[in-house]
């Protein structure tokens, strides 16, 4: 490129890259803790189902379908008071988890009740035709087997997250997206722009592979050979 | 029915009983009401085979979910043993279903575990220890001739072993009863064989009552004791399997039946056959032998005794759940009153023999009768 590469970038950098990868990390890890059971619930509540409450389920898709519509720019100022709850501050890596993590988890919630959905009801008759109790069939049954769609969908989410983790720079939050609207756009360094793009591009390239892997491994639907 | 050995239907105590038991689905969102069954009473001995039979659409398959509770009924009550499973509660349903054994067409292994892990399934949901669970596997896989497969994933297996691991999970807790929700009709003839020779194996061996339901009349031949024909939610016809195919009463069994035991007539017959007398016309009888009369040398007595000549034009003679049985259509030598003799002859010999009108005259039809005969003997064979 004929761009100095300064020492200075490279530590900017990798600080921007790990700030991003704790924002995600945290946001992921908690959004699935929280959404993993949601997108259960949401899945196996419905008219019909094991856990039937279509009420509940009516008031949930609700509540998740709000969250995943506000802008998520906008979540991160409306919750700013939870935030400070929260992470005990409004500003900083961790405090900006906390928004991501808001937005995270209904989006992971709903790619976990697709996942289940998926499921061949057949299976579940079989099990309780097995005498199993609803708990015993969503433990043994319909997670095992929605697995490779849960990981596909958590990959995504993860790639989802990277994007979002950008904006929350607006809340001090740092990170890549935040290094390269500071640097690259407001100081007019168009290399910094660039080397943050391109790291960008390598995290989603390497999430998205290792998060394709691990769902083929899992899947046993297909013959292997 | 007084030539017929008595029907074991009602002699033996029923371990699974239905007393008028009716299933609607209540309507809703632009559906009518559906009556899936109304007033079914059947009961099942234990330790036979029973065989439910019906078209698609029939309401077999909610008929066999009332066994083991996945459906309710909506009116009547289902008892297996002491239980009143339509009245249990879920919580002790599921005691009840560790006792029923359920197979199905699609099988529904789980695609996630090996066969050993799917074999392992209603153990652990019965909270078995992890090394009794492991010997129990490995005896039934060695039942079921699946050893050598325990560690493959059902995405590997041909039909017939994912069935044979579907017989094996649904035998793991030692059930008194085992469902069989149409288990062959995804498999091809003669995977179909060798599951219903394992499934017949395993009644007699393990004094295991079967409750099968099928829409193909081969199955019920090749396995059942006894036989239930389902039809608009009502059973319309019961008794032994060998009652049921060579007396079939009602018209949807009949339609089952074709094809299966010689009862119609070669299309290319039935045809020309009229129930109008013509000059020269050949009369026609379907002979029904039952027992020992399938072996003895029937036409040739007739011939002896009365002078009739009979040529056979179609028929088989085959076993029925274990007994003897012939279906024969001839046609007889013109001279007075032959019909009525032949049949009168018959009679007094047991054997019903069914008018089925007129063939045309002798030469016209000797090519077709040559024919025939071929035909038959194909079917025979």
């Amino acid at each position: 490129m004929g761009l100095p590469v300064s020492p200075e970038l490279i530590n900017l950098l990798v600080q921007a890259t790990i700030d991003t990868l704790t924002m995600v990390a945290l946001s992921a890890a908690i959004g699935t803790l929280l959404g993993l059971p949601l997108g259960v619930f949401l899945a196996t509540s419905r008219r019909g189902e094991l856990l039937a409450a279509p009420a509940l389920n009516a008031a949930l898709g609700v509540v998740v379908n709000a969250t995943r519509s506000t802008p998520f720019i906008i979540l991160v100022v409306a919750i700013i008071p939870f935030t400070r709850l929260v992470a005990g501050t409004s500003i900083g890596t961790y405090a900006a988890s906390v928004p991501l993590t808001v937005a995270a988890t209904p989006y992971i919630a709903r790619l976990v009740e697709a996942a289940i959905r998926e499921v061949d009801h057949g299976l579940v008759e079989a099990a309780r035709a097995f005498g199993a109790s609803p708990a015993q069939i969503i433990r043994k049954v319909l997670i095992p087997e929605a697995m490779p769609g849960i990981v596909l969908g958590l990959t995504l989410a993860v790639v989802s997250l990277i994007g979002y983790s950008a904006m929350a720079g607006a809340v001090g939050g740092g990170g890549l997206g935040d290094l390269g609207i500071r640097y690259g756009y407001q100081r007019f360094r168009p290399d910094m722009m660039l080397a943050v793009v391109v790291v960008l591009i390598v995290l989603v390239q390497v999430f998205q592979t290792a998060g394709d892997h691990l769902a083929r491994r899992l899947n046993r639907r297909h013959r292997q050979s | 029915m007084s030539t017929l050995p008595p029907s074991r239907v009602s002699a033996d105590p029923a371990l699974i009983r239905f007393e008028n038991v009716s299933k609607t689905y209540p309507a809703r969102k632009g559906a009518a009401l559906v009556t899936a069954l109304s007033g079914i009473d059947l009961s099942v001995p234990a330790g036979t085979i029973l065989g439910v039979i019906g078209r698609s659409g029939a309401g077999k398959s909610t008929l066999i979910r009332l066994i083991n509770g996945l459906e309710r009924p909506s009116a009547g009550r289902v008892v297996i043993g002491d239980a009143e499973v339509s009245s249990l509660p879920e919580r002790q349903l599921r005691a009840v279903r560790a006792r029923v054994g359920m197979i199905f067409q699609h099988f529904n292994l789980l695609s996630s575990r090996n066969v050993a892990d799917n074999v392992a399934l209603p153990l652990e949901l019965a909270g078995w220890k992890r090394a009794a669970i492991r010997a129990r596997v490995a005896e039934l896989l060695t039942l079921v001739g699946l050893e050598a497969q325990a560690g493959r994933y059902p995405a590997e297996l041909s039909g017939g072993q994912k069935q044979r691991v579907g017989i094996a999970r649904a035998l793991a807790t030692e059930p008194d009863v085992l469902l069989s929700d149409e288990a062959t009709s995804a498999l091809d003839p003669e995977t179909t064989r060798s599951i219903l020779a394992l499934l017949k194996r395993i009644n007699r061996d393990l004094g295991l009552t079967i409750v099968l339901i099928t829409h193909e009349m081969s199955v019920i031949r090749a396995v059942a004791d006894d036989v239930a024909v389902i039809d608009h939610g009502a059973i319309v016809e019961r008794g032994t399997v060998y009652e049921v195919f060579t007396q079939p009463q009602a018209e949807v069994t009949r339609s089952l039946l074709a094809g299966e035991v010689g009862l119609d007539l070669p299309a290319g017959l039935a045809e020309r056959i009229s129930a109008d007398p013509r000059p020269g016309g050949v009369p026609v009888l379907r002979l029904s032998l039952r027992g020992p009369q399938a072996d003895t040398a029937i036409l040739a007595r007739l011939a002896r005794e009365t002078g009739i000549e009979a040529a056979i034009l179609a028929g088989a003679v085959d076993e029925i759940g274990g007994q003897r049985f012939g279906s024969l259509a001839v046609g007889l030598s013109p001279g007075p009153d032959v019909t009525a003799r032949a049949q009168a002859y018959l009679a007094a010999l047991g054997i019903p023999a069914d008018f089925l009108g007129y063939l045309p005259p002798a030469q016209e039809v000797a090519q077709d009768i040559a024919q025939n005969i071929a035909h038959g003997a194909a079917r025979v064979a």
